[in-house]
């Protein structure tokens, strides 16, 4: 509670709020912004915010697996209906898919840094290749389930993993599509130095989702399989 | 449109056709304006069925003719069903907690104002923004649905089927706006508005959800990424403040009942078991397609979500309210920092008590002590705003106009709502009080009231802004009156009520003694509440008629500070035509010893730093005295 | 004119909602528990603390408005950004009374929750269905028989769904009306058939709510004789507002004998307690 009776008696007092005497050069901490002159547009600030925005929309996605997460714990311990599910097997190939995804989009990203190649492109198309192979397979578990008679309405833990698996790779599909649509979106024109960054951040908002989407799965991994 | 090398320069080109200007528009303005009007068609079917509500409660058994003629099955003869005066409360919550109270506040007045304070075109992502208001209004499309759905036979008998069975003498889901499971999870066994009208529910309340996150992605995009030069976090407007957390609350809550949400439709289509438990028995026969669920697991994620959820609706009320008070004050905010901290701390808070409305619920009463704990403290964040605010009127040159009158109402009324919450927040004292009327009371006062003054304030306030108009002040300050005596009638004895005991969610209090001393005060709540719900028409009238009839109102009527008032009213598409504003102090200074005006906006440069030449005049004061 | 009318107004509001409570011609129906006592006192408690508060914000707040209005040009209001001495203070006061009523407010609460019913204690098992309460009791031999969901069948009556076979439910009653002893600990396990239903006796300061696929026990000891209305606080369906029975306390030794009889004497036997015991007299 650090206000401080100002009793000032001219103009030139600083405003409120401790804020420094002589004109900061932006809106509190971020980067470089300059909007005020138009002739020079704000590069890192509408670049960023693909980035703060990716962030701010993981922070929720995570508050809803959050919520899922403590249903199951709470679920899990509060029932005497409690059958484990016995870990299909092919779990494993949609892990070991995503994962692999990560590291190509990964390198994917490192090369759109090199405005001047195209090289990126086979990585980004491997990596939503392998997305779409994570969500193949994952389909494959959800046959094989149903094929032994495992529905959602089984027993609890099965509910809960069609889910966790369904609301994931809903999520997921959603990364697919940003991706396919990194992949298909026409180079930015490197001398273009706006659209370059522009198209940069894009890329780094959709690799942050990406990963976030493989962590995600892991821990829903562990937890569905083992944390009992 | 033009090469790529001015691609930045005009990224905000006006569009001019018809659909994309006024109504698949990407401006955070005209999306600001749909919000609103979307908040003041639902307010219009949310303060009906409250006066339906108060008819039935006072004047049980009488015949209504035109509801018989609307809803034959739900009000044979006119006289209401208990069935469809059930579905009239928790449509009631939920259009007023949802479609009223998350949309005008946050999505309205948010989405004009905040990018204009913080000087900025436009929203972060305007196409998301436009999109959180379209998913929006299909959830309210789908609530309105079950109306329809549920109230009226033939419809019910054509597709309810398809929906999960309606039983056509409702006007959606029996409920409240809490949906507690079992009721709200095993389908048509349970009784009328089960069926349809609770799917319909929940489905309307998940997309409501997605909407809200897409908006509270964008709130706090926009305010961490957008603001412009000299426009520090701490010379924000309280209202920035108040929306950015808000938009925080809604983030990290919403996900949460949109997660139970999801879990709630799959017991009820599908047939797990997360909420219901096994060996349910409806009219001796069993539902043996459940085990183990649990019904206080609901209550958790419900609550969890719930509770942020009031403050979601309070929070930009508050905001609205501090800028407003000390605009008319004509007096810096009282201890802006505290303020700050004090919205901070709500927003914290709001986090960890939600367990308040489940004292009695069956869970562990160890818990129940901390959350009564932790209840309590949060009021200490909403006194020290309460205190600021009387802070900021002492020593004030107050001028009255009508959003002032309303501001005043605010804080009058929060006390008044706040306070019970102390009363309801002692584990102990909830004992007789919980769903009791008494709830009902805190809740009116401080959400139903409190946050709607907030929004009266706002918009009496910006609407010049909004429109170039200024709103009758003699119709406003009529509406004024009325509505503020009126609901200390409605809500004040609604406390005495809940203290004999009178349950709430009660068809009709015909049936206990004990509530019989309680009739002369069910009618006078019930004449208030029609006396002050036909008030409203004045104030739609006004509305309407000052956007075209209004006195001009210039760039800056009210003499204030802040950069909405340093651009035209109404602002160009991208709100400064082409140059952001620079910002130079804080947002509340009024009074300065020494300026020439009494008040200095945020984008007047600092004496030291002025060329001699140039004034000291402010560049909004077109404006003149009211 | 504008900012005095406020001020009259705000505190004509304010003294009216003030006497609504102090003329407590509205007010609790007398308590019947020994916890109701201190309860009670806690909310008088509470209720002034807070009456207090408001009344002082109110007046003050009508104070501001009568005092400090706009004189026209060149009266210019105060210039202060706040003070944090008063934030301080302020903040710490607030926060002691807030967090010292939270802690007073819990001893009630513990007293009934945080220990278990003692040992004399009469049984109850509470099983609600939609719109019809149903009280078990164990009968003589002082033991509940074995219940069973797939049993129910309301047209025979079995509500609960007792297993005949079992030898303790040979003199097992079940009823709509509570009957507890006077000023002898009760016990209630609280069960519901169907959708959640809450306890709930104004008297009794007392209210708890009945979970389908729990079973909660509480605990509460009426102390005087009388017949009183037993209510449903839970929203449960369309009938939730006619979900509606009655609580007898008994002087001990007319409560034993009750207890001693077979389900159709019992039946009959309420049916003339009822008659005979008043509902308390409400103010009208
Ligand atoms: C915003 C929230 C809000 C508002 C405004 C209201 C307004 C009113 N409410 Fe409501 N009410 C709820 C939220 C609200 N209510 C909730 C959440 C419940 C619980 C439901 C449940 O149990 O599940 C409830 C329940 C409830 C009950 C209890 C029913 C029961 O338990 O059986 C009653 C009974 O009288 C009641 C009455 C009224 C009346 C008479 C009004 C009004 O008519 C008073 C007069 C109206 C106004 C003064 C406001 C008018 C506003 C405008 C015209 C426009 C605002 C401007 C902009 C949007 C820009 N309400
Ligand atoms: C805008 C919405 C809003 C706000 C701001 C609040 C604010 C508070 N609420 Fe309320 N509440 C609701 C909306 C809101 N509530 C709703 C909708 C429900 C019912 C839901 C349902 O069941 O349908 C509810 C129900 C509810 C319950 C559950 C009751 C029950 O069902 O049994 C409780 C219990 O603790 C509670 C507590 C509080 C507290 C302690 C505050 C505090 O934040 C209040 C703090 C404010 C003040 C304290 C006043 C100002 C302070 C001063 C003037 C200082 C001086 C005071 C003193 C020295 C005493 N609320
Ligand atoms: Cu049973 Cu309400
Ligand atoms: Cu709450």
């Amino acid at each position: 509670m650090a206000t401080t009776v100002t009793d000032s008696r001219t103009l030139s007092k600083k405003g409120i709020g401790g804020g420094p005497k002589s004109r900061p050069s932006n809106g509190g901490g971020l980067p470089k912004r300059n909007g005020h002159d138009r002739a020079f547009p704000d590069l890192d600030s509408s670049a960023n915010r693909y980035r703060i925005g990716t962030w701010v929309a993981l922070a929720s996605i995570m508050m809803l697996f959050t919520a899922l997460s403590s249903a199951y714990i709470v679920r899990a311990a509060s029932s005497s209906d409690w059958q484990p599910l016995a870990l299909p097997r092919l779990l494993w190939l949609s892990t070991a898919l995503i994962l692999i995804s990560s590291g190509t989009l990964e390198a994917a990203r490192r090369k759109l840094r090199d405005a001047t190649t195209n090289a990126y492109k086979p990585w980004l198309l491997l990596t939503a290749v392998l997305g779409l192979g994570f969500l193949v397979s994952q389909m494959l578990v959800w046959r094989q389930l149903v094929r032994q008679g495992v529905y959602v309405v089984s027993n609890p833990h099965s509910s809960f993993f069609y889910v966790f698996t369904g609301v994931h790779g809903a999520h997921l599909l959603g990364g697919l599509i940003a991706l396919s649509y990194l992949s298909l979106r026409k180079r930015a024109p490197s001398e273009n130095q706006a659209a370059v960054t522009q198209a940069q951040a894009g890329a780094d908002a959709v690799t942050l989702y990406w990963h976030f989407m493989d962590l995600l799965w892991l821990y829903l991994f562990v937890l569905l399989f083992y944390v009992r | 449109m033009s090469a790529d090398s001015h691609e930045a320069v005009h990224r905000h080109e006006a569009p001019t056709s018809f659909i994309r200007k006024y109504i698949f528009s990407l401006d955070h303005k005209v999306i600001g304006i749909q919000y609103i009007i979307l908040a003041l068609t639902a307010v219009v079917v949310g303060v009906t069925m409250s006066v339906l509500m108060r008819l039935n409660l006072s004047w049980p058994g009488t015949s209504w003719p035109i509801l018989g003629t609307l809803f034959p099955s739900g009000a044979p003869g006119g006289i209401m069903n208990p069935d469809f005066y059930l579905s009239l409360v928790t449509m009631h919550g939920t259009i007023m907690v949802f479609f009223v109270l998350t949309t005008a506040p946050q999505g309205g007045f948010g989405n004009y104002f905040l990018p204009i304070q913080i000087g900025a075109e436009d929203m972060a992502f305007p196409f998301l923004n436009m999109m959180s208001f379209w998913v929006t209004l299909v959830g309210f499309i789908v609530i309105l649905a079950a109306i329809l759905v549920e109230g009226n036979a033939t419809v019910a008998n054509a597709i309810g089927p398809y929906l999960g069975g309606a039983s056509g003498s409702t006007v959606g889901p029996i409920g409240g706006w809490t949906g507690y499971a079992p009721l709200s999870a095993v389908g048509v066994a349970s009784g009328p508005g089960e069926g349809a009208g609770m799917n319909l529910w929940i489905v309307s309340i998940a997309i409501f959800c997605i909407g809200s996150l897409l908006g509270a992605l964008n709130f706090i995009t926009t305010l961490l990424n957008m603001r412009t030069r000299g426009m520090t976090l701490m010379r924000m407007p309280l209202t920035c403040w108040a929306w950015f957390t808000t938009a925080v609350l809604a983030l990290l809550s919403f996900p949460v009942l949109l997660g139970g949400g999801i879990l709630l439709l799959l017991d009820r289509t599908v047939g797990t078991s997360f909420f219901i438990p096994g060996g349910l028995v409806f009219g001796s026969s069993v539902l043996t397609t459940h085990t183990g669920g649990s019904p206080i697991l609901w209550q958790h994620l419900f609550w969890f979500f719930g509770h942020p959820e009031v403050y979601i609706a309070i929070l930009p009320g508050m905001g609205a309210t501090s800028h407003i008070l000390s605009t008319f004050a004509r007096k810096p905010i009282f201890g802006y920092r505290a303020m700050v901290f004090a919205i901070f701390a709500i927003g914290l808070l709001g986090f960890f008590v939600w367990g308040h409305h489940m004292f009695i619920s069956g869970m562990s009463p160890y818990s129940a002590m901390t959350f009564s704990i932790l209840t309590l403290s949060i009021g200490v964040p909403s006194a020290v705003k309460t205190f600021n605010w009387l802070g900021t009127l002492w020593g004030a040159r107050i001028r009255f106009t009508t959003p002032m009158l309303f501001a005043i109402g605010f804080v009058s009324l929060f006390v008044a709502g706040g306070i019970t919450g102390l009363v309801l927040g002692q584990t102990s004292l909830d004992l007789p009080m919980h769903d009791t009327y008494f709830v009902p009371a805190h809740f009116h006062l401080v959400m139903g009231v409190a946050s709607i003054f907030g929004m009266f304030a706002a918009i009496y306030f910006w609407f010049p802004k909004m429109f170039g108009r200024l709103m009758s002040e003699r119709l406003g300050k009529f509406h004024f009156w009325i509505t503020f005596v009126g609901v200390y009638c409605i809500f004040v004895p609604m406390h005495t009520m809940g203290m004999v005991g009178m349950p709430r969610r009660y068809a009709q209090f015909t049936e206990y003694r004990f509530l019989d001393t309680l009739h002369p005060l069910i009618i006078f709540v019930s004449i208030a509440a029609i006396i002050t719900a036909t008030v409203q028409l004045v104030f739609y009238f006004n509305l309407v008629w000052s956007v075209f009839k209004g006195k001009k109102a210039g760039d800056n009527p009210w003499e204030a500070t802040t950069l909405e008032w340093t651009t035209t009213s109404p602002p160009p598409h991208d709100n400064f035509a082409g140059a952001l504003p620079v910002v130079y102090r804080g947002p509340y200074e009024f009074a300065v010893p020494g300026a020439p005006n009494d008040y200095v906006m945020q984008t007047e440069p600092d004496v030291s730093e002025m060329p001699a030449t140039e004034g000291v005049g402010g560049n909004g004061h077109n404006g003149h005295r009211q | 004119p504008m900012g005095r009318a406020l001020a009259v107004i705000i505190w004509i509001l304010t003294l009216g909602s003030v006497s609504l409570f102090f003329v407590k011609k509205w007010w609790f129906p007398e308590a019947i528990s020994s916890h109701a006592a201190a309860l009670d006192r806690q909310f008088l408690l509470t209720i002034i603390v807070v009456g207090i508060a408001f009344t002082a914000a109110q007046i003050g707040l009508g104070y501001v408005i009568w005092k400090f209005r706009d004189r026209g040009p060149g009266d210019r209001a105060v210039y202060t950004h706040g003070s944090n001495r008063l934030e301080v203070i302020w903040t710490v006061v607030t926060a002691v009374i807030f967090i010292g009523l939270a802690v007073m407010g819990q001893s009630v609460w513990a007293s009934l929750h945080f220990n278990k019913a003692p040992a004399d204690s009469f049984q109850v098992e509470v099983v609600a269905q939609q719109f019809q309460w149903n009280f078990h009791y164990a009968g003589k031999d002082g033991i509940s028989g074995r219940t069973d969901p797939n049993l129910i069948d309301d047209s025979a009556l079995n509500f609960i769904g007792l297993d005949q076979t079992d030898p303790n439910a040979k003199d097992d009653v079940v009823h709509s009306v509570i009957a507890v002893p006077v000023g002898r600990p009760v016990e209630l396990i609280l069960r519901s058939r169907d959708v959640i239903h809450n306890f709930w006796v104004p008297q009794l300061r007392f209210k708890q709510d009945l979970v389908p696929g729990m079973n909660i026990r509480v605990h509460f000891t009426a102390n005087r004789v009388g017949k009183y209305e037993l209510a449903c606080a839970e929203l449960c369906g369309q009938f939730h507002y006619r979900m509606k029975s009655f609580m007898l306390v008994l002087p001990a030794a007319e409560h034993q004998a009750l207890m001693a009889l077979p389900q159709d004497q019992f039946q009959a036997r309420i049916t003339e307690l009822l008659a005979k015991y008043e509902l308390p007299v409400y103010q009208q």
